[in-house]
């Protein structure tokens, strides 16, 4: 169960290209600003469509250029925990973990598991807007856990929180890399986070 | 208070202008949404369309609906063979050009709530496993419910209104197309009748304010929807 990627895309006058081999645990795109991380992790969403190459995760081709494959966003079943918490701010939180799981599938972990694992319990009644930044971002790893996705992706999880909150956030990607075993593609520009948590490093 | 009659044109109009934004709220949904949303050659041409009757002096617009409701016209031929009906003189017609000129205001109320729902939102909805239809009505629609809501009382005002294309296109036929505008303009041509015309404006007033207080409450109890980004 791993990543196999290899994307191109044109932006203006560059280019963004990356290569991830396959690859067991946590691949970690590290980079500095501007080096198109983040559109990598759109490019396997599905949200943003590759000018060649292919997108295969566990096996299953996503998007394939030669091919004509190109499956749609929801199909893709990617569990993306963005930059920014982007919590539906109509709905509260408990509706908000709720979104992305329909009938009786909700992914590797039970809801109850996912809202003790990531301590938001005593957040459900609440709106996203009265949330600290930790608070969000716990909440919408949640929501993502619980769309059962074949695969999660981090787009800067750490970034913005104070050092507590840091601390608690890595051990929950490494609970998810050990023990949920889902693949993980994540994106950082901290060395340091990326020698911890990463099983290997593919830089940009 | 008001007489039998005068009670007659408060029910007239208030039934006119309902109808009218009723008929008038889902064009205006789809005419915004296309607006903000999508591009397409010949799009500043459906945009000026669209606010025409914003600009264009409301007897014009008045008359081009005569044009096309009349027996020989376009709509009213099509009306008159398949249904036998017509609008001319009717309460109904008299919510056509209501609604035709609450159209552009709505439209934009709504555009602009609809431009300001972050795309970045629905795009989540969709890496969550919705489709676009659930998207829409799950995100999309409800972000965008203020200014749906701002826009259909921004168009019941207007429509409360509607005087000059009302009066072109359906005449003034007491109790079948005569709003609170049009009776209180008879009345003013009537000596002696400044008591009707004083009750009347104070009445139009009052639904007005209503309108807009009633908006503005409906628009707080749902506008707990601020962005958190």
């Amino acid at each position: 169960m791993s990543f196999d990627i290899a994307v191109t895309r044109r932006v203006g006058d560059g280019e963004i290209a990356c290569r991830i081999a396959p690859a067991d645990g946590l691949t970690v795109l590290f980079g500095p600003s501007g080096a198109g991380k983040t559109s990598v992790l759109n490019m396997v969403a599905g949200l943003l469509r590759p000018d060649a190459g292919h997108v295969r995760v566990g096996g299953e081709t996503l998007f394939d250029a030669a091919a004509g494959v190109d499956l749609a966003v929801p199909a893709r079943r990617a569990g993306y925990v963005f930059q920014e918490p982007r919590l539906f701010p109509h709905l509260r939180v408990s509706a908000n973990l709720a979104y992305g799981a329909r009938g009786e599938r909700t992914g590797p972990l039970a809801p109850e598991e996912v809202v003790e694992f990531l301590g938001i319990g005593h957040l459900l009644d609440r709106w996203p807007r009265t949330l600290s930044g930790g608070e969000a971002r716990r909440v919408a790893i949640g929501r993502a856990l619980l769309s059962d996705p074949a695969f999660l992706l981090l787009d800067e999880p750490l970034s913005f929180l104070d050092r507590a909150r840091r601390e608690e956030i890595m051990a929950v990607i490494e609970r998810l890399r050990d023990t949920v075993r889902l693949p993980i593609l994540m994106v950082t520009h901290d060395r340091g986070e990326a020698e911890r948590l990463a099983s290997h490093i593919v830089e940009m | 208070m008001l007489t039998p009659e005068e009670w007659g044109v408060v029910a007239l109009s208030l039934k006119v202008g309902g109808v009218a934004v009723a008929a008038a709220l889902p064009v205006a949904f789809a005419l915004a949404w296309v607006l903000a949303r999508v591009r397409f050659p010949g799009k500043l041409l459906l945009d000026g369309l669209v606010h025409l009757p914003l600009v264009v002096p409301p007897v014009v617009t008045g008359w081009l609906l005569l044009l096309a409701f009349a027996p020989e016209g376009p709509v009213g031929g099509w009306l008159e063979r398949w249904f036998g009906a017509s609008v001319l003189f009717r309460w109904s017609g008299a919510a056509i050009a209501a609604g035709v000129m609450a159209l552009p205001l709505m439209v934009r109320a709504i555009r602009l709530s609809i431009e300001a729902v972050d795309r970045r939102l629905e795009d989540a909805a969709a890496t969550l496993g919705a489709t676009p239809r659930r998207v829409f009505l799950t995100v999309t629609l409800p972000l965008s419910l203020p200014g749906v809501i701002a826009g259909a009382v921004l168009g019941f005002a207007r429509a409360l209104g509607e005087f000059g294309a009302t009066i072109t296109f359906v005449s003034n036929v007491p109790g079948e197309t005569e709003t609170l505008p049009l009776a209180i303009y008879a009345a003013l041509q009537i000596p002696g009748a400044e008591g009707q015309v004083l009750r009347l404006a104070l009445v139009s007033v009052l639904l007005s304010l209503a309108a807009l207080v009633a908006s503005e409450l409906i628009a707080r109890r749902t506008g707990r929807g601020t962005h958190v980004l």
